[in-house]
């Protein structure tokens, strides 16, 4: 699955298999707390289980300002 | 993941109330909140002319959004802080967004208020741009309101806005600040009612509403944003969060209901009209006015230095 992913900076990872949104955040070393992730125009919970075919985004959600 | 109201598939999980909704039934459950936020404070009416702060950010796009689908008579107010391609950015979101509603944006800008722009005069009196950026914005929003004739303005401050602020100012003991952090500020002395109907939900659930109701929104941080204080407050919260889901809501619920009424004090410093500008302040020469007097005598200083180089 190809992994979005704007903090600290904008990048793509890619991680193998089928494997639970919470497992992905882990991965990348985020608090579930702090982000929403996005699969086209739909929110996911993280239990939702990722395919070898999906693309997400993992969009912070907290801000500053 | 199941829906607790119609048991589809969840878009949303909301741990501290141990809840979970499908995209439907989060929308709904959004509005119900601000709805009772707005109701329980009695934060403004249908009759009220209500003047939204936004940013082009979710948080206040999202509370533009639920105002004018609740009916309510809410205009924006963009303050063009002139912070380089993110204040571009952040202002054609946002026009994009009132021009798509139909609704009337206003647009003040910093630089022409102010003579220079806020990086500008933070740069010039040594100051966070932060600091300079808060003082300018709320200075702004106030006398925006005013002179324009709305009865309150909107700010989109949500739940972790208001646990991170608590958090500092319960660290610092900033007494003053405690005794007037509230969801709904009443006017008086100059200054417009402020109201922050969306201080029931949190920062994600801000940002889901934005993303389920197609809000194109700046999801960049601000670049003066990086390390500062609010950030490690949110953070060292979040990480409570994570282990002990519904901390920030005992944090600053608790404080609204137990805590804020020990801070009250009869004795608030009196307002008085600025003697440069007449806009509200505690001291003879409000503070934006000293920050920019501070900061052009600090940008003539530097030029005659340059000036005085080049010769």
């Amino acid at each position: 699955m190809k992994v979005l992913v704007r903090i600290p900076k904008k990048q793509v990872y890619e991680f193998p298999g089928r494997r639970p949104v919470l497992w992905v955040l882990k991965q990348l070393g985020v608090n579930p707390e702090t982000v929403i992730v996005i699969r086209g125009d739909e929110l996911l919970t993280n239990d939702e289980m990722l395919g070898p075919d999906d693309e997400i985004e993992v969009r912070p959600a907290i801000s500053g300002g | 993941m199941r829906c607790i109201k119609c048991r589809g598939k969840a878009a949303v999980d909301i741990r501290r109330h141990n809840s979970a909704f499908c995209a439907e039934h989060f929308l709904e459950y959004f509005e119900n909140q601000v709805r009772r936020a707005i109701d329980e404070e009695e934060m403004f009416g249908a009759q009220d002319r209500v003047l939204v702060a936004v940013s082009g950010g979710k948080d206040s796009l999202a509370l533009w959004d639920v105002l004018l689908r609740l009916g309510y008579q809410a205009d924006g107010l963009y303050v063009d802080l002139g912070i380089g391609e993110y204040s571009e950015e952040s202002k054609r979101l946002t026009q994009v967004f009132a021009e798509a509603r139909g609704a009337a944006l206003h647009v003040a800008t910093v630089a022409d208020d102010f003579g220079s722009n806020v990086p500008d005069l933070a740069r010039a009196v040594r100051r966070p741009p932060c600091a300079a950026c808060g003082t300018t914005k709320r200075y702004t929003f106030n006398r925006t309101a005013r002179r324009l004739g709305y009865d309150v303005l909107a700010t989109g401050h949500n739940l972790d806005d208001e646990a991170a602020a608590l958090l500092g100012n319960l660290l610092h003991w900033n007494m003053e600040y405690l005794a007037r952090q509230a969801p709904s500020l009443p006017a008086g002395n100059g200054l417009v009612r402020k109201v922050k109907p969306l201080y029931r939900v949190g920062e994600r659930e801000t940002a889901s509403y934005a993303v389920l109701r197609g809000i194109d929104y700046m999801v960049d941080e601000c670049p003066n944003a990086e390390g500062n204080q609010q950030l490690l407050y949110k953070e060292a919260l979040n990480h409570l969060e994570r282990q002990s889901p519904g901390t920030k809501h005992a944090l600053y619920f608790g404080f609204l209901e137990r805590g804020r009424p020990r801070f009250e004090s009869p004795e608030a410093p009196p307002l008085r009209a600025c003697d440069e500008c007449g806009e509200p302040t505690t001291a003879v020469v409000c503070s934006q006015c000293r920050l920019v007097a501070r900061a052009h005598a600090a940008l003539e200083r530097m030029e005659l230095r340059a000036a005085a180089g080049r010769e």
